[in-house]
């Protein structure tokens, strides 16, 4: 489904990934952990199409098609689905309004015909109610006054209402008391799929008690160091991201 | 990626070019021009020496130059101040008219029959404007409210347009006042009496019957003891015109418990890409809440025009009297605008609520220019202000003069005032949702005027908000 070869990218002529190769299956779940600076809010940024980031070398495929060369709602209606570590906040447009005008652009790219507003607000209930959320938040302005948790959930009910091929979670834990992030990894679990790939960018092992990988890779300095099955973050938990420096340069000298 | 800038560009659809007919006076101003200006609308003596009394006062005026725009001087002996009725040249179909013109048409959901009218298509039978409007008119006369063009009023109802007339903007006011005074061709008049709701929407009439506009009109608008009305000016449809002054009054008068809510939408030629051309609005806009308990609304969208220059203003004389201003102004291109409002508090208890929200693109230069005056009398009046400006790219520019002036301690006068710009994040937030750049501009923008658009009668709305759309739509790609 997704294919990284040697991506290396830069911001502001600063080099924040020197070199990254992934490879993610359909229905794969990968998280990607590292410390703060390793690049990995980078990557997930970069895939999506951020345009503040520059590639400089390296290619990635999605399907098979060069992602690198698509429009980030080209990227968006062919399934790629990324989930803010910082949800923006856009005044004055409603919730539901919003994510009408986005389903409805991706359904026209997919060939299917648009809702109409009964249909979508029907569909809309519905999802609200699997990722719990509360009613009222389809009135209020996107993100707009919003606590931390609830941008946070607001993402993953846009992902639950998009149905991405792929979805990259930027940091979704962050900023979650254990309430909500058992809600949001709920929300994320039910989307599991054979068809559907994942890509959770995460600081910390605790999500990953919750959504569980069937990979994990270790990002340091613009590099994956390390890959291995979920045990791996096991691992870092108990050792820290200092243990597999230290081991990574022990194996080095 | 595209930077804002990118598309907000969108060509103006052509409006109507229409042919002058010969019925014109020789270009200049003079007291015989208005004279004739007076005799050929057969008017009763009292209107023709208000006139001549606005236009020895305009001579002792200079033309005034405080205002945040730019303009070369106008030479006014080079304007026509009087010209027959025109006539636009009649089409066949919809297939002779401009395809652009339709695409406008289209995008702004303008109906298939209302379509034809405003592109000079001689309609048929199935929808007969005549008939609509004689309709309109028996209905409204049937509630006893008057609404008829100014000359109309000047033949069948001159004890009131004298009693009214200029009892708002007097000819003295100001230089653009005193020469619409002097030379006003037309406009419109409107009367309700005691405790009338007025049974329609003014606009539904308006957009039946095609109001010419002429380059100095004239609008009364007197609502009695307890009466409503909503009146809307203007169209979302780009309106051409050739003259290039436009200096318009408008006067509301409204009485004890009496309502007067004014909505325009204003999309006249704003000149090219670099500037050339565009109508230069300069327009007196004033009502008076005479009684208790009146209130005065003024809704504004203002797309159109090289420069808009006007403040719709409210006084607040009768006690508990409310004035409400709230605008949308867009600038791109080079367009300029500098309004606002004046709330003037003269009696107890008055509040005002100014909403303000001008969005810059590209060159366009936006200015916020308000007063709030509260009276010594005025006890315990309330002024809410909040200005926002919204700026799309990196040339454009938006400014903010609020003027308050507080003369009692009873009063509480409140002012907020913000600048944002559509960001990069906002952006890559909607397309990285399947939202193309255009729509989510458009998304944006809308966001934004939403407090303002919801003061629109609920079809305006639609189209102000699509209105801006296409205002500010480009090439994507």
């Amino acid at each position: 489904m997704l294919e990284i070869k040697n991506l290396h990218v830069s911001i502001e002529g600063v080099q924040i990934l020197k070199g990254i190769s992934l490879k993610i299956n359909k229905g794969e779940v990968h998280a990607v952990m590292g410390p703060n600076g390793s690049g990995k809010s980078t990557l997930a940024k970069v895939l999506a199409g951020d345009p503040a980031y520059t590639v400089t070398k390296g290619e990635v495929l999605f399907e098979g098609n060069n992602l690198l060369k698509m429009e980030p709602e080209m990227r968006a209606r062919e399934g790629i689905f990324l989930a803010f570590q910082y949800p923006v906040e856009i005044p004055g447009v409603s919730n539901t309004y919003f994510l009408k005008a986005a389903l409805n652009e991706v359904r026209v790219a997919k060939g299917l015909p648009e809702l109409d507003a009964m249909e979508f607000l029907e569909l809309f209930n519905k999802k609200l109610k699997q990722v719990e959320m509360d009613q009222t938040l389809a009135h209020r302005s996107v993100n707009e006054s919003f606590s931390g948790g609830e941008k946070k959930r607001n993402e993953i009910l846009q992902m639950t209402v998009l149905e991405p091929r792929l979805a990259i979670l930027d940091e979704t834990d962050s900023g979650l008391d254990i309430d909500a992030l058992k809600i949001v990894a709920a929300g994320v679990n039910q989307l599991r799929s054979p068809d559907r790939s994942m890509m959770v960018v995460t600081h910390y092992q605790r999500l990953l008690n919750y959504i569980v990988p069937d990979f994990v890779h270790v990002l340091l300095e613009g590099r994956i160091v390390k890959s291995g099955s979920k045990d791996l973050a096991l691992q870092l938990e108990r050792e820290g991201y200092d243990g597999v420096k230290d081991s990574l340069a022990s194996a080095k000298s | 990626m595209n930077k804002p800038d990118s598309f907000i560009q969108q060509e103006y659809k052509y409006g109507f070019v229409t042919p002058m007919e010969v019925d014109t006076l020789p270009k200049g101003l003079s007291e015989d021009v208005i004279r004739l200006i007076s005799q050929k609308k057969n008017e009763p003596s009292f209107m023709l020496e208000w006139r001549l009394k606005a236009y020895r006062h305009w001579l002792t005026m200079k033309e005034p130059s405080w205002s945040h725009v730019h303009y070369p001087k106008i030479d006014y002996q080079d304007i026509i101040y009087y010209s027959a009725p025109k006539k636009k040249p009649k089409l066949n179909s919809l297939e002779e008219v401009d395809k652009e013109l339709l695409t406008t048409f289209e995008k702004l959901g303008i109906p298939l029959e209302e379509q034809k009218r405003l592109a000079g298509v001689a309609v048929d039978a199935v929808f007969d404007s005549v008939s609509v409007a004689t309709t309109f008119k028996e209905q409204l006369s049937k509630a006893g409210v008057i609404f008829c063009s100014f000359s109309e009023a000047v033949q069948n109802h001159p004890d009131l347009i004298q009693k009214y007339l200029g009892s708002v903007v007097p000819y003295t006011d100001n230089f653009y006042a005193a020469l619409n005074a002097a030379v006003f061709s037309d406009g419109s008049f409107c009367y309700i009496p005691k405790g009338v709701r007025c049974p329609m929407e003014l606009s539904t009439y308006f957009r039946i019957n095609a109001a010419e506009t002429g380059q100095f009109e004239r609008t009364l608008i007197v609502a009695e003891e307890g009466s409503y009305v909503s009146y809307l000016e203007g169209c979302s449809a780009p309106l051409r015109d050739t003259n290039q002054l436009h200096a318009a009054v408008v006067e509301l008068v409204a009485q004890e418990k009496a309502s007067i809510k004014y909505s325009t939408v204003q999309n006249w030629y704003s000149g090219d890409k670099e500037g050339k051309g565009g109508i230069y609005n300069f327009v007196t806009k004033r009502g008076k809440c005479v009684g208790r308990n009146s209130k005065i609304t003024w809704t504004q969208v203002e797309t159109g025009s090289a420069i808009t220059w006007k403040y719709p203003s409210v006084i607040l004389i009768g006690d508990d009297s409310v004035g409400e201003f709230y605008s949308v102004a867009l600038c791109n291109n080079y367009q300029q605008a500098d309004t606002g409002t004046k709330m003037i508090h003269v009696g107890k208890n008055t509040r005002s609520t100014i909403i303000s929200k001008g969005i810059s693109a590209r060159h366009g230069n936006n200015t916020y220019r308000g007063l709030v005056k509260v009276l010594p009398k005025a006890q315990n009046a309330r002024n809410y202000t909040q200005c926002d400006s919204l700026l799309l790219g990196s040339d454009c520019a938006a400014n903010t003069f609020p003027y308050i002036e507080v003369q009692n301690n009873s009063s509480k006068v409140g002012h907020e005032a913000s600048t944002s710009k559509i960001s990069d994040e906002q952006l890559f937030y909607c397309k990285q949702r399947g939202i193309s750049s255009e729509n989510a501009v458009n998304m944006i923008v809308n966001g934004f005027c939403k407090e303002v658009f919801r003061n629109l009668p609920m079809e305006f709305a639609v189209e102000a908000s699509k209105l801006l759309g296409v205002s500010l739509e480009g090439s994507v790609g």
